[in-house]
């Protein structure tokens, strides 16, 4: 079946099997190799992508549901000045360790700042609660989107 | 010509953290995992498990097989069917028998991932049971043949210090005590995986690993010693802890092979269901004291047992065992003590290293120990801890000196002043209401660098090669898996020669290219890599000739003043031990049993940092882990089946679940470390858990010898608190149960 939809600001149309989860049409059929496959089942945040701005886990989606939609993987969302800013305070703060988490944990943030720039910490961890990291403990990574918070100077 | 004197961090010191290398392409999504790989003409592979957890194979019917479809199983094994460890017994495909659920019996490889994987699924498997050992009281039952050996016991050692029947006879009092503790899954977040490609009379393996030789080695010994020039690549690792470090040699072993049938390259990445059921885990223990106290109360003599269960095949069980054991008696000092220690095969899934790598089993278990002995007698457990604490000139467990100086007496203070620990302890023990609060402090160490001999058999080589360009590349077989090596070792490097950091490369090994500097484990990446490094460093900055390639190896030896004897375990156990004081409070809801984690405080020896915020990284991330082993991360085999299938069964700590973590370190050189440094990596782990069950013990009242502490437990110690007293007989001589064990 055809699918048309915007992925990373541009209009692909693929035709794929509208149930295959959109998770592996990124890895597979686009190679975009960003978004991580930590468990298959929506419950590590490693597969996160934007869809119409909001955060979801690729890996349960499947790609008929994005029809028309709009998809914001870390490949599209790089190249933005919000990205900079995120990846700056992730680094700074020491949220990045092995990195398989790190692409869904920005695009986690940037989902959480685009509808409030200044979050509290309850909120951040809220926010984040969908997506597991085992290597930081956690806290350094609510520290660097509290420091991107902090920071701001990037229309989120 | 000599380099230039300028550092890129003139006046600074080696401490002050530096941007990670690696952070560009992580945050980025462009660094490369296993599973991003892809290679012109790759088949994909999927494994068929056993469903039984022993069995005999008695036919196996494969589905009709597409063209371009095929699969790989013991007899296609070229070399020896098994896994170049410690021990012999673990092969890549189970042969005629079975011996755990998910324990590999074939692979469907195909061109297809997903047809691949419905072949597997429809392959059948015919078993005839065998009586199996599905729990350490079965193995202690003995009533199933043996797995391993005529005993079923993977290990067993003992060793003595002192002459603990003497003090047994001197002693006013005899304290008993046992602790438990269960499996614990790694759950890195990417999953295991490894790719194979052969070429011309070559055969590459790429994959998620802590240890590119140990796989060589597997691999060469699967494919036939000599007949292929292998060679290992290591890939971006997502995670390890541990769990990467036995058992990618199984999947390069099974992968390789598919790849020489073949004649292509085969990618074999688990999913996330069969990585828990399938690859290893903390083993799980049970430990028990009879300790002895003279007429101040003070410790006299120990007797520990500690048994663990190893699972179905040895893997690295017995070194687990020798680290488990030199922590027995923890941090103190015990004049008169007797460790008796035995690993038990089951028909579970393998138990393997796991951070901290047998010590945050014992830690639990003699922290809880010394604590329930201050409680009975009425002392402070802090200052009761601290009064036998190890010193600098005192003889550790196996009589090793105690060279450094130990600064656990300023960490606690530091820390208790910071929690308000003596305060807190006096008030919390006589809770009231629903919601009780309690605080627990815990006293640890790790012994940095390999157990025992380990560090003499492996005699780890570096090299450092300077280019023409007079960039230096770093050569060694140490793995970046997100705890920092790729950030400290160009540190330690640039600092010894003096020249800017960027100058410094140090890529994911290739063991065509580096040689073998041991395995990235046992807290002595920073330590015994390092360390070789900076002199390797230091010699290539005393001959620097500017625009010419040079290259320099060392081989790593013990100081002379360590001394070892394996055979009695005797002597340093260890070159050296950091060390670690943590403090948690805790409030329990005594209706539902939950427990709310207030606030972390820990204070660590690491000698001195390579770098704050890696170090940081560590500590938070070590204790995190501590946090859900001791609270969360429930994982339970019945029958033979990890019950938790799925990351959503198994509760890791999440944003919502981790507290405040107050952590900090201490400067305290290590004279043979680069720099000063210890080891870091597994400390942060090891203390973790007996300060919690210390507050959750103190919340509830009740004694708590078991972890996880789930709400379950906690309710059912409350509705049993009045049968829950530890034991005690006074004197011992009195008391004939009390001989006959402590005679065993
Ligand atoms: S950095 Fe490893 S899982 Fe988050």
């Amino acid at each position: 079946m055809q699918i048309t939809f915007e992925l990373n600001n541009e209009t692909v149309c693929l035709d794929v099997d509208p149930l295959r989860p959109l998770l592996d049409v990124l890895r597979e059929e686009l190679g975009l190799t960003g978004t991580k496959r930590g468990c298959g089942e929506g419950e590590c945040g490693a597969c996160a992508v934007l869809v119409n701005d909001r955060l979801v886990n690729s890996c349960l989606l499947p790609v008929g549901a994005v029809v028309h939609g709009r998809v914001m993987t870390i490949e599209g969302f790089r190249q933005t000045g919000a990205y900079q800013r995120l990846a700056e305070a992730f680094t700074e703060a020491g949220a990045v360790q092995c990195g398989f988490c790190t692409p869904g944990m920005i695009l986690a943030a940037a989902a959480l700042l685009r509808r409030n720039s200044q979050p509290d910490e309850t909120e951040i961890r809220a926010a984040l609660a969908g997506n597991l990291c085992r290597c930081t403990g956690l806290n350094m990574i609510v520290e660097a989107v509290q420091l991107a918070a902090r920071r701001g100077g990037a229309p989120w | 010509m000599k380099p230039p004197e300028h550092t890129a961090t003139p006046g600074n010191d080696i401490a002050d953290p530096v941007a990670r290398p690696d952070a560009a392409a992580k945050c980025a999504g462009t660094a490369r995992y296993l599973a991003d790989l892809a290679v012109p003409g790759m088949l994909h592979a999927r494994t068929v498990r056993s469903t039984r957890p022993r069995a005999r194979i008695t036919s196996r019917r494969l589905p009709p097989l597409p063209a371009g479809f095929f699969v790989v199983e013991a007899r296609d094994i070229p070399g020896r069917n098994r896994i170049r460890m410690l021990d012999d017994d673990w092969p890549f495909f189970a042969e005629d028998i079975v011996n755990h659920i998910g324990e590999p019996i074939l692979l469907v490889v195909g061109p297809e991932a997903e047809a691949t994987a419905m072949i597997a699924s429809r392959v059948i498997i015919e078993y005839e049971d065998l009586p199996p050992i599905l729990s350490l009281d079965d193995a202690l039952a003995g009533l199933a043949p043996p797995l391993y050996g005529e005993d079923n016991c993977f290990a067993e050692y003992s060793f003595h210090k002192g002459d603990l029947p003497q003090a047994r006879r001197a002693a006013r009092q005899m304290v008993k005590d046992g602790f438990s503790t269960g499996f614990q899954e790694h759950l890195y977040l990417e999953p295991q995986g490894v790719l194979a490609v052969p070429e011309a009379g070559r055969l590459t393996v790429y994959g998620s690993m802590q240890c590119p030789y140990y796989v060589k080695k597997a691999v060469e010994q699967a494919v036939g010693e000599g007949r292929h020039h292998v060679r290992i690549v290591q890939t971006v690792t997502g995670g390890a802890f541990g769990g990467k470090e036995d058992y990618p040699s199984l999947l390069a072993g099974q992968a390789a092979v598919a790849a020489l049938k073949s004649g292509r390259p085969v990618r074999l990445v688990l999913d996330r269901t069969e990585d828990i059921a399938a690859t290893t885990k903390r083993h799980p223990s049970r430990i028990d004291f009879t300790t002895f106290l003279d007429e101040n109360d003070d410790l006299l003599g120990m007797d520990v047992d500690i048994l663990l269960d190893g699972g179905a095949y040895s893997g690295l069980s017995s070194v687990v065992l020798q680290r488990a054991m030199f922590a027995a008696s923890g941090v103190y000092r015990v004049p008169h003590l007797h460790v008796h220690g035995r690993v038990l095969a089951t028909n579970q899934v393998p138990a393997g290293a796991f951070r901290g790598f047998g010590a945050p089993q014992a830690f639990f278990a003699i922290e809880m120990h010394l604590e329930n002995i201050a409680l009975r007698l009425g002392l402070d457990p802090l200052e009761y801890k601290l009064r036998h604490a190890l010193r600098r000139g005192d003889r550790t467990c196996t009589d090793g000196l105690v060279r450094g100086a130990v600064r656990l007496p300023e960490m606690a203070t530091r820390l208790c002043e910071a929690a308000g620990y003596p305060a807190k302890q006096a008030a919390y023990t006589a809770g009231q209401g629903r919601y009780r609060r309690g605080i627990g402090l815990s006293l640890c160490y790790h012994g940095c660098g390999f157990t025992g001999q380990g560090e003499e058999l492996i005699q780890g080589t570096i090299a450092l090669h300077k280019r023409a360009d007079d960039a230096v590349e770093i050569r060694v077989a140490a793995t970046e898996m997100g705890q920092g090596a790729q950030t400290v070792l160009p540190k330690i490097v640039a600092h010894s020669l003096g020249i800017p950091l960027d100058q410094i490369h140090y890529e994911n090994p290739d063991t065509d290219i580096v040689p073998d500097s041991g395995p990235t484990v046992a807290s002595r990446t920073t330590m015994i890599v390092g360390g070789l490094l900076r002199e390797a460093a230091l010699d290539l900055k005393r001959h620097w000739q500017s625009g010419r390639v040079m290259d320099i190896r060392r081989t790593y030896h013990h100081p002379p003043h360590i001394h070892w004897d394996q055979e009695h375990f005797r002597g340093d156990a260890y070159p050296e031990y950091a060390w670690g004081v943590n403090v948690v409070e805790v409030e329990v809801d005594l209706l539902t049993g939950l427990v709310r984690v207030i606030k972390i405080w820990a204070q660590f020896d690491v000698g001195a940092p390579m770098d704050e915020r890696t170090l940081r990284g560590q500590m938070e991330g070590g204790i995190a882990q501590g946090l859900g082993y001791a609270l969360w991360e429930k994982l339970e085999v019945d029958d033979g089946r990890v019950q938790q299938q799925r990351i959503r069964d198994y509760t890791i700590p999440t944003f919502m679940d981790m507290p405040p973590v107050e952590s900090g370190s201490v400067y305290n050189p290590y004279e043979f470390g680069p720099f000063g440094a210890k080891g870091a990596g597994e400390l942060t782990l090891v203390g973790v858990a007996p300060a919690v069950a210390a507050a959750v013990q103190q919340a509830i009242g009740c004694p708590v010898d078991m972890i996880p502490v789930t709400p379950e437990m906690i309710l059912r110690r409350i509705r049993n608190r009045k049968h829950a007293k530890p034991d005690s007989e006074i004197p011992p001589e009195s008391s004939p149960r009390s001989r006959s064990r402590a005679d065993t």
